[in-house]
């Protein structure tokens, strides 16, 4: 049914129809409308039977999710930012496990300086968790890649994000399709795990393992992640079968047919580049959009046959390797390995920094002309850089970085002098 | 608060023989019957305080819930010992995830099974005091305060004894831990405020709260099945010697508990709902140097550079025990 609603609350009316039976909420910025909502509907009845536990940390809330998917119930939790990065232990222990928990992680920077706003440093950090991690663009899609990824996890026994851009789509009003529960129970069997907690069949799970076995272990979560690359594909193709719609898959091309140079992406973001890119199009520019779905499993191959035909391409990513530059460029760039092509990395929007329309088509333009350095910082305040590092040069004592920048550009002279 | 009217004393002991109760009186492990929750073959020390515990207090948690019981496991000395790759001691279902989540995953499995309609499957949560007392405090208080329906129990040996003994606080004041060593002016652990877990326990509200040794395993027995017959959330302190942390011999373990016990340092009692409800009186009064002496933990506060003071501070913790809880019948000893 087609609404006009808010992008957490269609989010969580995803996962209503997914019947997750047990939840963990703990808020944090900028999930927290979405387990307020499965929040009501649990105690109004409307989503039963499911459990919804309110508990004390994000660490606790991964936890309790391991307790509950390990005893066989579908488990369902969301975070973003300091939340993720408070149960990373917990993380990396479900996926060690090999426990389907889905979870929402509305991407949000990571601090200090403490922020609250859009970029992907929180999921990002958690890469090599073993945890598969899916990107949305739109709220439809968000919506359509939770349907998805309950059933991509259950099927391969291991946990995934459905990532979200903060605010830019959990707190945007936009039209959204919500699937009905037929279709929903169509696409999505009832949770039958791999290994469950149960009296009838004592187990243990979670021993102690040395060297004689740990890597095969490790090895086998690598490998559900190549079978989740034959998987996702398929899964978006019936997907399509039963809900009528294009929604998810590894990878998605814009305007990439003759293009020269590409530009590659992940999340809402995509939105604004193919704004410009249509624009630049009209111009008669040669150039396109690969945007990645999935971040985890990398689809390198895809990838690679995505670019191999342009002379150039740009990754313009919402996080920072500190010290090397792009993340997502790293892997963008293996994808191609050997076949010459020029790669620039752009790192943007850290933080919440605005990405426009005009800023875009500078860089696209300087990538086409290939007039740009390797990496980098798009509308990056290099006065109040330079400034910085000049009072660090004069002072031992230059105090604290963030106070400084933000006394430079005025913003602390209310606060001081008001 | 007794369970079981005590009928006899074998010679030099306090133990009650089987063969004199009537058998619904018998411990659990007198059943031929009895679940072996935590079956031989596994790796901890010779005379462990915990895996005997943890053997009794399982087996009648099992025998109380008919079999269907889940077991969580914190990271500790139990978990490692009972379960090496490919091996594992436990003959009903048991998880180990983390050092300091074992409360939050109990309720997560307690969620499961109310979801799915299965009452009748009970949850228990054990760990040491490392994790009970510092790393998992966190969440145990979270399931507390949610009244989740979980037994907790808690073996306290008194260090992180799988780690090597370092201090946690449930460390007691002058003992030696790798981390508190017996050097300087003060020698082992500080004289601090102590973390109380019982107590803390008790503040929660939550309905049964209860402590027990080694050395009385039918009274542990009994608060396992007591507990087991409440649903929310309850929790047992289990008093676990280590001969390796202490420096004891290991057929001195259940006599290095009831020295704690007889001595006021470990009060044993049961509380509902944030009160105290029963104690177990001390029988026979020792005094403190009696429990610490055999305890190479606590070598240094005796001998050449004998530090008596501490000693006295030590014996007033365990004074104000006893006046606190009441330990001592009026007029004995």
């Amino acid at each position: 049914m087609l609404k006009q609603t808010e992008g957490s609350k269609a989010v969580a009316e995803a996962i209503a129809l997914c019947r997750p039976e047990v939840i963990c909420a703990y808020p944090i910025s900028p999930q927290t409308h979405i387990v307020e909502a499965l929040g009501e509907m649990v105690k109004s009845g409307e989503l039963t039977p499911c459990e919804f536990i309110n508990v004390e940390s994000e660490f606790a809330a991964m936890s309790v999710a391991i307790g509950s998917s390990a005893a066989g119930a579908r488990s369902y939790t969301a975070t973003a930012s300091q939340g993720l990065l408070f149960m990373v232990e917990a993380v990396y222990n479900a996926s060690g496990l090999g426990l389907p928990i889905v979870m929402t992680v509305a991407n949000r920077a990571i601090g200090a300086p403490i922020n609250i706003w859009n970029d992907h440093s929180d999921s990002l950090s958690q890469r090599d968790s073993g945890w598969m991690q899916l990107f949305a663009e739109t709220n439809q899609e968000a919506v359509d890649l939770h349907i998805q990824a309950f059933r991509l996890a259950e099927e391969l026994s291991m946990p995934i994000m459905v990532c979200m851009d903060g605010f830019i789509l959990t707190h945007a009003f936009e039209r959204v399709d919500i699937p009905s529960q037929e279709q929903v129970d169509a696409y999505l069997p009832p949770f039958d795990p791999r290994q469950v907690l149960d009296p009838k069949e004592p187990m243990s799970i979670g021993a102690m393992v040395g060297p004689e076995a740990f890597m095969e272990v490790k090895y086998l979560a690598h490998a559900k992640q190549m079978q989740a690359l034959e998987l996702i594909p398929q899964l978006s193709a019936e997907f399509k079968q039963t809900f009528g719609r294009d929604s998810g898959g590894l990878v998605r091309t814009y305007r990439a047919e003759d293009a020269e140079t590409m530009i590659v992406a992940m999340g809402s973001v995509l939105g604004t580049i193919k704004d410009v890119v249509d624009d630049m199009r009209e111009q008669g520019h040669k150039i396109g959009v690969l945007g990645i779905v999935s971040y985890r499993p990398f689809p390198l191959k895809e990838v690679r046959a995505a670019l191999v035909n342009c002379k150039r391409f740009l990754v313009l990513e919402k996080s920072l390797a500190v010290g090397m530059g792009g993340i997502v460029a790293t892997d963008v760039r293996m994808a191609v390995t050997g076949t010459g092509l020029k790669g620039y990395t752009a790192i943007a929007g850290l933080g919440g920094r605005t990405i426009s329309k005009a800023s875009l088509q500078n860089l696209f333009l300087q990538a086409e002309q290939e007039h740009l350095e390797p990496v980098t910082f798009v509308d990056l305040d290099w006065d109040a850089v330079n400034k910085q590092l000049e009072r660090e040069r004069l002072n031992r004592r230059s105090g604290p970085i963030a106070e400084n920048i933000l006394h430079d550009k005025g913003m602390l002279s209310a606060a001081k002098f008001g | 608060m007794s369970f079981q009217p005590v009928k006899f004393y074998q010679t030099g002991t306090f133990t009650v023989g089987n063969r004199l109760l009537a058998p619904d009186e018998r411990s659990e492990q007198a059943n031929p019957q009895r679940s072996n929750s935590i079956n031989s073959g596994h790796r901890a020390c010779q005379g462990c305080g915990e895996a005997l515990g943890a053997r009794y207090a399982i087996d009648a948690a099992m025998a109380e819930s008919n079999g269907q019981l889940i077991a969580v496991n914190a990271t500790g000395c139990l978990e490692v010992f009972s379960t090496p790759y490919p091996e594992s001691s436990w003959q009903l279902p048991w998880i180990h995830s983390l050092f300091g989540n074992a409360p939050a995953v109990a309720t997560g499995v307690a969620a499961a099974m109310k979801v799915k309609g299965r009452k009748e499957v009970r949850v228990v949560a054990q760990g040491g005091d490392g994790s009970t007392t510092d790393i998992g405090f966190g969440c145990l208080s979270g399931m507390f305060e949610r009244n989740d329906d979980v037994l907790y129990i808690c073996y306290d040996n008194q260090a992180y004894m799988n780690t090597g003994v370092q201090r946690s606080s449930a460390t007691p004041p002058a003992a030696r831990t790798a981390t508190t060593m017996p050097v300087g002016p003060e020698p082992g652990n500080v004289f601090g405020q102590g973390k109380n877990l019982p107590e803390i326990a008790m503040a929660h509200g939550i309905s049964y709260v209860a402590t027990a040794t080694v050395a009385d395993l039918r009274d542990l027995e009994y608060k396992v099945r007591r507990a087991m017959g409440i649903r929310g959330a309850r929790y047992i302190h289990l008093f676990v010697p280590c001969p390796l942390g202490w420096g004891t011999a290991s057929h001195d373990t259940i006599r290095m508990a009831r020295l704690a016990k007889e001595s006021g340092m470990f009060p044993v009692f049961e509380a509902e709902h944030g009160e105290v409800t029963g104690v177990l009186k001390i029988r026979h009064k020792v005094a403190i140097e009696e429990y610490l002496k055999p305890q190479k933990r606590f070598a240094h506060l005796f001998g050449k550079h004998a530090h008596p003071e501490m000693v006295e501070r030590l014996q007033a913790i365990a004074d104000r025990n006893i006046r606190k809880y009441g330990l001592l019948d009026e007029g004995s000893n």
